[in-house]
């Protein structure tokens, strides 16, 4: 089971509350089972399935550079964040 | 963890004009610490933590080194761009006809050349990005949306004639009101840059949002922060402003394209990221990424502002429309109303903490100039605020907002330095109400692993403890300061590094030596420091291996150099061709020994079979050929991530309180390193990154009159640091290794520019008593702050 933290931003759509958890081996797996949850958590982070341009996933500690598809470990946090640059 | 003492090998002149300034005994002290250092640096490998001669060095110091305005092509025209002379207008009317008519033009460009880009957001590597936008920056389209913005461009025979007929383009414009700083451009009555900028948050628009300067809002929580300041004995809440500043690169912008009768476009160009070129171009001007061939040139620097393109697509159509390769060159004016900045920023910064020093809570405000299009570092800004310390309760919020200055671009660390300043000045004015030690309030607050940053994870192995307690411990913090308007300053600073992608291609030669292909355009020595990683692998001498960088048709798909992440990324993809090239020998070697290739083993260097079989690797490479084709290894590198790099620094200035002019004395860095490759090379990173702070914190800052127009845009009055500016920048690298690379390595980079501002301002207060929450800290701000005192 991962704990996924919702952005401040989207916790409208999970009545304020900040961590909660899921089930997947993949952000996109991990992402359908909170759907049903809270409808339009999906839409609001994907965009033609994939995460929105500007932000990337964090998991485990780690950005990830795939996406959707980055997997996610047994008991990992997952966390939706801005994308960084760096110069 | 190991610790190199205290190295100043850039600037001997420099170091022994410091020297003669100094009292015998302090100068005798600092001798004996240069003596420590070549005596302490003690080697866990054979290659990594050597200082070899950088293989690019010869054609640099002789001046045979390429650079982007030493091409020179058959046939090749010479272009100039119009720019605005007005900070924010509407663009009427372009007249072109009177400068077409004039003899040698061969062309002439305005946005209507360029295709529609609408709002397609394209990811470029290193982040996502608006092509109506960039395409909108590149050239402007019905809006001027800062002095500086290119109009139009032309091409032909010579720069003369190209700058004649410049002047002969008849623009119409209707001047608007410029918005130029950060919380005007926010209220609800500021002219509005762009008719397409809403608000978006988490990468959503509210349906009814209308038009506005700002651009985007992050929102980043962590506990209850109310709860935490309930349990703060003292609360201390600042606000802090920062001026825009340029990254400073010597080297100013170039491109010269030939867009080839055959439909290929070849660019020649000073870059960060060949491949990132290679696409913002072939978008820009609407053909497929393989019909664009990028060739990096040598880079006279870079600090994040030579990732975006401003010339290649106007160059390509100019010579789309001449059959002709053009050239296009900035001058030193161009380069700063034009490209870069690093944004100026507004922010509130409030931190509570307990009698005993521990912060409890920590809440910041922040807003930061986007320039003329979305995009401004605020995001890492708000992550980075609060990054140093284990803050159990706090709130970020962060806004990205346009004004009528250049588009902002990365600057080491972008969003960092920024937001160290404000963090950094707060933390020392609370130890200073505390009367507790700047240096331990730090360490008993140290983000350390199992740490979670305010913006949610939780970090890995990091160095910011390590970096405290080098700069605590040594001699400089443990020395005493004496004489009048003189004091002590420290600070520390965050910066996330990146991994992204990188590729290499390696090939045996026959006498021994290894030639070395990269994607990773060189700022900084990364040749020699991806060059190492190869040899230390291999068991072979840095000198054998033979590093080049290439175009983007001649290696894999390779990130831009910037993220601190080139010595980190590509130096695993290094490792992993040097591991294909060992397991390949290994193959050959049974092949010449007619044993099974289980029996070989590849060894430090040497290839080592049954019976008491060996070859060395020079050895084997001259009988590669006798049992097959060449021997090639190809690495790439793509999942790994970095851990995050900290920095802390100490600094000791004298203020002259009659001029304030701030004089720095001493200046010593303490960084994580995670695995020194090249010693030289990070300290190198190190004194460069502490030096642009210092001018960041004294000196630098865009000056516009009250029309939006930049009235220092020449290194005369626009003031970087020089030799004459700066002592020896003392460094100790700390090595606290990353476990995510094979030689735990870190980049270093982008981090030693952070607290440089905040421990100057702290060493400020220190020295005539006033706390400086203005950048830059130049003189007239210091004296006027004395005066008010």
């Amino acid at each position: 089971m991962a704990t996924v933290y919702i952005p401040p931003a989207l916790r409208d759509l999970t009545g304020g509350v900040e961590t909660v958890e899921a089930t997947g081996h993949t952000v996109r797996a991990i992402l359908a089972d909170l759907e049903p949850r809270y409808p339009g958590l999906t839409a609001r982070l994907c965009t033609d399935d994939v995460l929105r341009p500007g932000l990337m996933v964090a998991v485990a500690g780690s950005m990830s550079k795939l996406g959707l598809r980055t997997p996610v470990p047994e008991n990992a946090e997952v966390h939706f964040l801005p994308a960084l640059g760096g110069g | 963890m190991r610790q190199h003492a205290l190295v100043n090998h850039r600037r001997p002149k420099n170091e022994d004009r410091t020297l003669i300034g100094l009292p015998v005994a302090e100068r005798q002290g600092y001798l004996q610490r240069i003596r420590t250092m070549a005596t302490s640096e003690k080697r866990k490998y054979k290659v990594i933590g050597t200082r070899p001669i950088r293989h690019d060095g010869v054609d640099k110091v002789t001046g045979r080194a390429q650079y982007g305005a030493d091409v020179r092509l058959t046939g090749m025209l010479h272009g100039v761009v119009l720019r605005s002379p007005h900070a924010h207008a509407k663009i009427k009317s372009i007249d072109t006809s009177a400068a077409a008519a004039l003899p040698g033009v061969r062309a002439i460009v305005t946005s209507a050349d360029f295709p529609d880009q609408v709002g397609r957001i394209v990811e470029l590597g290193e982040g996502a990005v608006n092509m109506r936008h960039l395409s909108a920056n590149v050239m402007a389209h019905d809006k001027a949306l800062y002095k500086g913005h290119a109009v139009a461009a032309v091409a032909a025979d010579s720069i003369h004639i190209a700058e004649e007929a410049a002047k002969l383009i008849k623009v119409d414009y209707e001047p608007l009101p410029p918005v130029m700083e950060v919380i005007g451009a926010m209220r609800d009555d500021a002219p509005v840059l762009n008719d397409d900028v809403r608000m978006t948050e988490m990468g959503t628009v509210k349906p009814d949002a209308k038009a506005s300067n700002v651009a985007a809002k992050f929102l980043f929580t962590k506990g209850d922060v109310n709860a935490g300041f309930a349990k703060a004995d003292i609360i201390i809440e600042r606000e802090f402003r920062t001026a825009t500043v340029h990254q400073g690169y010597i080297e100013p912008h170039n491109a010269t394209v030939l867009w080839n009768a055959d439909g290929k476009v070849t660019v020649w160009i000073s870059t960060q990221g060949t491949f990132s070129v290679r696409q913002q171009t072939a978008e820009l001007v609407g053909i497929p990424v393989s019909d664009v061939k990028v060739i990096p040139m040598e880079i006279g620097g870079g600090f994040g502002g030579k990732i975006s393109v401003y010339l290649p697509p106007v160059a390509a159509i100019l010579s789309r429309k001449t059959g002709k390769p053009v050239q296009l060159l900035m001058d030193r004016a161009a380069v700063f109303e034009a490209t870069g900045p690093t944004p100026g920023s507004f922010m509130r910064v409030k931190v509570g903490a307990t009698r005993d020093g521990k912060i409890v809570a920590g809440d910041a405000w922040i807003a930061f100039e986007a320039g003329a299009f979305p995009g401004s570092p605020i995001a890492p800004g708000c992550m980075c605020v609060f990054s140093c310390y284990d803050i159990p309760d706090a709130r970020v919020e962060g806004y990205d907002v346009c004004v009528n200055k250049p588009r902002s671009n990365a600057y080491r660390a972008p969003g960092s330095t920024q937001v160290a300043f404000a963090m950094e000045t707060v933390v020392d004015e609370i130890c200073e109400k505390l009367g507790v030690d700047a240096a331990e309030f730090r360490i008993k607050n140290a983000a350390k692993e199992g740490t979670r940053r305010v913006d949610g994870p939780v970090y890995n192995r990091i160095g910011m403890l390590e970096t405290v307690e080098a700069i605590r411990d040594s001699e400089h913090y443990q020395s005493k300061l004496t004489g009048p308007n003189r004091g002590r300053g420290i600070a520390t600073g965050f910066w996330f590094n990146a991994g992204l992608k990188s590729a290499v291609v390696a090939t045996v030669n026959l006498d021994g030596t290894v030639s070395l292909i990269e994607g990773s355009t060189d700022i900084g020595g990364s040749r020699t420091g991806i060059a190492m990683q190869l040899a230390e692998t291999l068991g072979i001498t840095a000198e054998a291996v033979k590093p080049q960088v290439a175009d983007t048709d001649s290696i894999g798909y390779t990130d831009v150099t910037g993220g601190s992440r080139v010595t980190f990324a590509t130096g695993i993809a290094a490792v992993n061709a040097a591991k294909e090239i060992q397991q390949q020998m290994v193959e050959r070697a049974a092949l010449l020994w007619e044993v099974d290739a289980s029996t070989v083993k590849y060894d430090d260097g040497k290839i080592i079979g049954p019976a008491s079989k060996s070859f060395t690797f020079a050895e084997l490479a001259a009988k590669i050929h006798e049992v097959g084709g060449a021997i090639i290894g190809h690495g790439t590198s793509s999942a790994a991530e970095q851990g995050g790099a900290f920095g802390t620094h100490c600094v000791d200035v004298e203020v002259d309180p009659d001029t304030g002019k701030v004089q720095i004395l001493r200046y010593t860095i303490a960084q994580d390193a995670g695995t020194a490759i090249h010693p030289s090379y990070v300290e190198g990173q190190m004194q460069g990154g502490v030096v642009q702070g210092i001018g960041w914190a004294l000196n630098e800052e865009y000056f516009y009159d009250d029309k939006g127009v930049m009235r220092n845009a020449t290194f005369l009055d626009y003031r970087i640091p020089t030799c004459y500016d700066v002592p020896m920048i003392e460094t100790i690298i700390v090595e606290v290794p990353d476990p995510a690379h094979p030689y735990g390595v870190r980049g270093v980079g982008e981090v030693p520019i952070c607290p440089p501002p905040a421990a100057i301002a702290n060493a400020i207060h220190a020295a005539v008593g006033v706390r400086m929450r203005d950048l830059p800290m130049s003189p007239p701000k210091v004296c006027a702050a004395i005066l008010q005192k």
